[in-house]
């Protein structure tokens, strides 16, 4: 993929932080034209990873950066977010759908990411995640 | 019942509480717990609570104010009370499909539906 938008950030996990970066990845799809569903997605992918990657990666510690490297071409934007913490074993997130589980409070934040990208790689030991969004 | 810093508004009628969100975007941390905080406060001073949320100019939201919705919810069931969704934006609704919340949730497309299904 030839980028139209290439930026990588290094990001204190904090809130604020974290909104301008994001901020700034929805700007430059707006800007090459994404339409309103993709910046949907890419927003709501790009927010759970980033809180996965604060709260249970980073453990919300100031100190400890996200790394979020960002590529906009015009047929796929991806998204690559990782944090410092230990990693986890996706296989042992628990299935948020089943009818058991529709009552429990959190483990929908990566559900909702592969639903809405077209490819997504949690790469061992679990502290990374890469995200495609492929253009309609 | 609405602050200067609450995060909804609130409003009263015939028994049900309509609350409706300040903010476009139910994203950060703070805020969805503050307003699952808000909204206890209203569930536990009612004894079988009607409840109905509006999500009239709300853009989007994370799986944190899924969560939020759903204590509030197992909360409002345990009071024997009543709650209801509405108003919810076609791409958000998608993600209540998705998360097959759309079977815990009565989801209502507008406040009058809403309003007409308590009982």
């Amino acid at each position: 993929m030839t980028a139209a938008f290439s930026q990588r950030f290094v990001l204190p996990s904090r809130r604020e932080d974290i909104e301008a970066a994001t901020e700034t990845v929805l700007a430059a799809l707006d800007r090459l034209g994404y339409d309103k569903a993709a910046v949907f997605a890419v927003r709501l992918s790009l927010e759970e990873a980033l809180a996965n990657a604060v709260r249970h990666g980073n453990k919300d510690d100031a100190r400890r950066h996200v790394t979020l490297l960002c590529e906009i071409g015009a047929s796929e934007a991806v998204l690559d977010v990782q944090d410092e913490g230990e990693g986890f074993d996706p296989g042992m997130v628990p299935d948020p759908t089943a009818v058991e589980n529709l009552d429990i409070p959190s483990g929908r934040g990566l559900m909702l990411i592969r639903s809405f990208m077209a490819d997504v790689t949690v790469h061992p030991p679990g502290n990374r995640i890469t995200m495609r969004y492929h253009r309609a | 019942m609405t602050s200067a810093t609450s995060r909804l508004r609130v409003s009263e009628s015939d028994g049900i509480t309509r609350v409706e969100f300040v903010d476009r975007n139910i994203l950060d941390e703070a805020n969805i717990q503050q307003i699952g905080a808000e909204i206890t406060r209203i569930v536990d001073s009612k004894t079988s609570p009607k409840v109905l949320i509006s999500f009239t100019n709300v853009d989007h939201l994370s799986s944190a104010a899924l969560g939020t919705l759903i204590t509030i919810n197992n909360r409002v069931r345990s009071k024997d009370g009543q709650l209801r969704l509405a108003n919810i934006d076609p791409q958000i609704h998608e993600v209540f499909k998705i998360t097959k919340l759309d079977k815990l949730f009565q989801i209502h497309e507008d406040t009058q539906q809403a309003l007409a299904s308590f009982k």
